[in-house]
């Protein structure tokens, strides 16, 4: 089946989680092969998903464990 | 080092029969996850240190309610959301905006933002501070209900049911409210990204020459 953009847009979430079934995911590839503007919005999403991820290496502010700890110790012993 | 899922049962058990100070081992594997998790939501570094430390405190109050299936780090975010959610809340009211969140649901345009003049990010482009710093922004501006669904798929990368329980969500919910995060990030990230990418001689080009 012939798709629009638009109806890509609505699957481009369950696309990069691989959440299609695979007619739809054949429809979608065919079209994502020929449309550069499609293509480009998945990549940029992907992109922001692979930077969101990253946060996760977020530093703790220093000291962090130490306080958590700290405050932990007195409330175990309530 | 990590602990496995029956030394953790272990843990949990003798925290339970009063070697309370067993919660310290039981708790070290996490600490980072549920800082992140709430500082993604809040974008405030002491608070939430503070709101991290009242989760690990009402983890051991409450650890009697904990059940084994789930997994225990999926418990620990929930309580995390659920602060940073209170938390949120409370910042809302001292400000006097609405609390209608639900309308998010069924307004709003979440189509994702079209790039006629750029092909791919370039990496070195995406590795950059600034960029990771407008990611963190574009985030921090999504509506909460949106965010906190993006901050478990996404950055913890917990799967939809996990999702779904910690957030006490539909997976269709957290399917809808992803995708549209998702499309609202890009959206609102295209501008920064454009700059990254060649500049094209498009009308603006000519226009200006």
């Amino acid at each position: 089946m012939k798709l629009e953009c638009k109806h890509v847009w609505e699957h481009i979430s369950e696309y990069l989680d691989r959440q299609l079934d695979p007619q739809l995911l054949q429809d979608i590839e065919n079209h994502l092969e020929n449309c550069e503007v499609c293509s480009a919005i998945l990549d940029s999403t992907r992109n922001i998903l692979v930077l969101t991820a990253d946060d996760r290496t977020y530093e703790l502010p220093v000291g962090y464990s130490e306080r958590l700890h700290k405050r932990l110790a007195k409330a175990l012993r309530e | 080092m990590s602990t496995t899922v029956e030394q953790e049962k272990d843990l949990i058990a003798r925290v339970l029969a009063g070697e309370v100070d067993l919660f310290h081992q039981l708790v070290r594997p996490y600490e980072k996850l549920v800082f992140v998790t709430i500082f993604a939501m809040l974008r405030n570094e002491s608070e939430a240190e503070d709101a991290a430390q009242e989760v690990m405190i009402n983890a051991f109050r409450h650890l009697r309610n904990f059940r084994g299936d789930a997994k225990f780090s999926t418990w620990l975010v929930t309580i995390a959301m659920n602060e940073a959610r209170q938390r949120l809340r409370k910042a809302k009211q001292a400000i006097h905006e609405s609390l209608d969140e639900d309308k998010h649901d069924k307004e709003g345009d979440f189509t994702p933002a079209v790039l006629t003049d750029w092909r791919e990010i370039p990496s070195e482009a995406l590795e950059k501070k600034e960029m990771r710093e407008k990611l963190r922004e574009a985030v921090a501006q999504l509506p909460p209900i949106y965010r906190e669904v993006l901050v478990l798929r996404d950055l913890e990368e917990l799967n939809q049911e996990e999702t779904a329980n910690a957030l006490g969500i539909s997976v269709t919910l957290v399917k809808v409210r992803l995708h549209r995060a998702r499309m609202m990030l890009q959206k609102r990230l295209v501008p920064y990204l454009k700059t990254a990418a060649p500049a094209r001689k498009g009308f603006f080009g000519r226009l200006f020459q």
